[in-house]
């Protein structure tokens, strides 16, 4: 078996009662879409949290790239290769939609700390924003201010910021959400065309989504994953079906 | 040409025209107010880089425009009574040149920016105002209670400091040095606006948990933006005591900070030229109407409930209409 590229090994978070994550260890392959579902409530944004940064796990660990990040901040993991969408669009909306990929590019080769030179003059950041804006089908709104984008454009600009840090894994939360059934067809084409870069966690409600894409499926009930498989397994697993299909038969 | 161009080519060329005219009609005091003018815009543009492109609502930048102002008195009293400010390790004597003047008052408030922001930058929002808050009222307190260097009652220069090829005893020569240093920083705010660096600070005011997922820390990127923003702030400091060669502990109130932030926001926060507009209106309506009544401050009161409650985007956003700035 391959190495993994992110994995958690038995990440634990609890608030106060709550254990929102209980003994979590799943990993993501080279290649692969590993999908993570769960009912609300289940601890999904927790988990996506602790993988990247904005929360540091009670107990357990984070690997990235082999190593253990568990201790780093958000920036320092981003600038590793790991790269997240956001479930609520987090988007600089008085921007424009190029400024926008722009900022990622500028993470991403940290050539941040330029102050008199214009960022729309840097040709390699760019063409590496623009190549990302053309990735999901936004080239022609790159001078659009981010604010008149649909809700819809939004979710696919979500994916080209973090197209543009030319990740060794994504990370996304709810890339789908709130999508109609056009805009999650065309999002899954572009997530499909995506896993050959870089594998992709992907936490994801929508269900046609995530068994079109997914290779593997972790089900995630009250903090803990309680049944990992092929899309195969996860359908026809009887304990799946109970805890959160909610179909006894 | 945009409708906000247009308007701050003509604010630029009244600053240019006015103070001419005022000196061919034999009017010394115009000029004086409008380089009174000149020095609190150049002081705003300074808290424009924090609170326009940061988001960073700083309540104690009088801190910085004190610290400025009594960078120029401490100097120059110790170059007009010849005794050294320091003679071991080295020896620091006083000096009545700008120049150094302005390094020293760049680098002090930049330094006491960048003491400032470590500390407040781990706090946000009411907490950040209030923290600013006080560091202004320490450093105003301190001045107070330094008796070496007149404490409340301040320090007196007897003569206006020099810069080489100028008489800047006369009032149009030290304008014009002014208003060069205005469109200095006009033009880096500028530049920074439209920078990677700028492009980013505006990303960590809007989308901070974005900025940070792309591998930046915003933080830190505020913390480059109050320095920046506290030095040229220090830098107006100097020169308005050079100004009223006076300098004491009220360049260092709150009162003050209010007033520089009242002037960012008249004009229009985050534009360029707002913090022009703000202090040319101000300054006028305070000349104006301070000398109808000792209480003119009600009426730009209501000025600044209209611009608040009607027209977020200040003087300049009116004249433009949308986009550029941002409430």
């Amino acid at each position: 078996m391959t190495e993994p590229i992110l994995a958690t090994r038995g990440i634990t978070k609890a608030f106060g009662a709550l254990t929102a994550s209980d003994d979590i260890s799943i990993d993501l392959r080279p290649g692969e879409i590993h999908a993570v579902i769960g009912p609300n409530g289940a601890g999904k944004s927790t988990l996506i949290a602790q993988i990247c940064g904005g929360l540091a796990p009670d107990a357990g660990q984070v690997i990235f790239g082999g190593q253990d990040v568990t201790g780093l901040a958000t920036p320092a993991r981003a600038r590793m290769g790991l790269a997240r969408t956001f479930q609520i669009s987090a988007l600089a909306m008085e921007d424009t939609v190029l400024q926008n990929v722009l900022l990622g590019a500028l993470g991403a080769s940290g050539r941040v700390w330029r102050f008199l030179r214009p960022a729309l003059k840097d040709r390699a950041l760019r063409e590496r924003a623009e190549a990302a804006l053309a990735r999901v089908g936004l080239a022609d709104h790159a001078r659009t201010r981010t604010a008149e984008l649909s809700h819809g454009q939004r979710r696919q600009l979500e994916v080209a910021v973090a197209l543009t840090l030319r990740p060794r894994a994504f990370v996304m939360d709810e890339p789908m959400a709130g999508l109609g059934a056009e805009g999650s067809k065309q999002l899954t084409g572009v997530l499909d065309g995506l896993r050959a870069e870089a594998p992709i966690l992907l936490v994801e409600h929508d269900m046609d989504a995530v068994f079109a894409l997914a290779d593997r499926i972790s089900v995630l009930v009250y903090g803990r994953v309680i049944e990992t498989g092929s899309v195969e397994t996860i359908r026809n697993s009887p304990a799946v079906r109970e805890a959160y299909l909610g179909d006894p038969a | 040409m945009t409708r906000e161009r247009l308007f701050n080519a003509l604010l630029l060329a009244g600053l240019v025209l006015v103070p001419l005219a005022a000196q061919a009609a034999d009017e010394p005091f115009t000029i004086t107010l409008a380089t009174r003018a000149v020095i609190l815009a150049l002081a705003a543009v300074g808290l424009n880089i924090a609170l326009g492109l940061g988001g960073l609502v700083s309540l104690g930048h009088a801190a910085f425009f004190g610290i400025g102002g009594y960078a120029m008195g401490i100097l120059a009293s110790h170059a007009q009574s010849y005794a050294p400010l320091a003679e071991w390790p080295i020896l620091i004597e006083g000096t009545k040149s700008m120049p150094v003047i302005w390094l020293v008052a760049i680098l002090a408030s930049g330094l006491a920016a960048l003491v400032i922001g470590a500390l407040s930058l781990r706090t946000s929002g009411v907490y950040f105002i209030m923290i600013t808050l006080a560091f202004g009222q320490m450093f105003f307190f301190f001045t107070i209670s330094w008796a070496a260097y007149g404490g409340e009652d301040g320090l007196s220069i007897y003569v206006r400091n020099g810069f080489p090829g100028l008489n800047t005893l006369a009032p149009l020569p030290f304008y014009g040095l002014c208003l060069v240093l205005l469109c200095a920083a006009l033009w880096l705010f500028d530049r920074l606006a439209k920078s990677p660096f700028g492009l980013a600070l505006g990303a960590a005011r809007q989308v901070p948990a974005r900025v940070a997922a792309v591998g930046l820390d915003p933080t830190r990127l505020r913390l480059v933006a109050f320095v920046i923003s506290g030095a040229i702030t220090g830098l107006a400091g100097a020169l308005f005591a050079d100004l009223n060669r006076f300098v004491s502990p009220a360049m260092l109130s709150w009162q003050m900070s209010g007033e520089i932030m009242v002037l960012v926001i008249l004009g229009g926060v985050g534009r360029l030229f707002g913090p022009v507009a703000g202090a040319v209106v101000y300054v006028t309506l305070e000349h104006l109407l301070g000398g109808i009544t000792e209480f003119w401050h009600i009426f730009l009161g209501l000025i600044l409930l209209g611009i608040v409650l009607f027209a977020r985007g200040g003087i300049v956003g009116l004249v433009a209409g949308r986009g550029g700035g941002h409430d």
